[in-house]
């Protein structure tokens, strides 16, 4: 399944979207890029006089290609397409802050995909390969959410 | 491998999940994993991998969609267990 293929089918759009390009995927791993454009509206007051992206931006980023696109990936075409994807768990580390106009590359890797959940070493890198995020990030993939 | 046994071993699966720590103490086999212990759907199936590394055994589809309370759970890990 192609890049394009997969980023049409994630539920997300703009201002809320947090992938550009899915580089390459497999049944083991997925990997993503996503440039942080400037004029981001979150830029204005995290921090004031000061952009940097927000930390929890940065992980939603790392759930959207590492679980998102990647169980699109993973359930292919077999699956109802009304799934409907729930973020279920996180436990990230920080290394490196992201400025505004950076590109960022996301590697996940699969732990396990069983009974609907996918859960994921997440890695968050620069261009030149240095660590931003690593993390561990689960989601299940269901037909219907509960309130 | 006992009854007691089984559920001692399924308890400390079970205990790093729950959110409702006095549901936990008066467990018994009526105990509902989500109604009762408060465990979300994502934890269930943590359990049900905790289950099957404990027991040696393989949890289908059709049994994990059943597996919500201690006694579906019991009555799944003994069914498998027979099946080795």
């Amino acid at each position: 399944m192609e890049s394009a293929k997969i980023i049409s089918r994630l539920p997300y759009s703009e201002p809320f979207l947090f992938v550009d390009e899915i580089i390459s995927v497999d049944e083991n791993s997925i990997l993503g890029s996503f440039r942080f454009d400037e004029n981001l509206d979150f830029y204005r007051g995290h921090f004031r006089n000061n952009p940097i992206t927000p930390g929890v931006i940065l992980i939603e980023c790392m759930a959207q290609i590492g679980l998102a696109a990647f169980g699109i990936y993973l359930i292919k075409d077999e699956t109802d397409r009304n799934v409907q994807f729930v973020f279920t768990s996180s436990e990230a580390e920080f290394l490196k802050p992201v400025f505004p106009g950076e590109t960022v590359f996301v590697t996940s890797r699969k732990i396990y995909f069983r009974f609907g959940k996918l859960k994921c070493e997440v890695i968050m890198e620069t261009e030149p390969g240095e660590k931003i995020c690593k993390a561990t990030l689960s989601g299940m993939i269901t037909n219907q959410i509960v309130p | 491998m006992t009854q007691t046994e089984i559920i001692d071993t399924l308890k400390s699966i079970v205990k790093p999940y729950v959110q409702n720590q006095q549901a936990f103490e008066t467990l018994d086999e009526k105990t509902d994993f989500v109604k009762d212990l408060q465990i979300n759907s994502a934890n269930l199936v943590d359990i049900a991998l905790d289950t099957e590394d404990a027991f040696g055994i393989e949890i289908d589809n059709e049994s994990m969609q059943r597996m919500l309370t201690v006694e579906a759970a019991l009555s799944i890990i003994e069914e498998k267990r027979a099946q080795k």
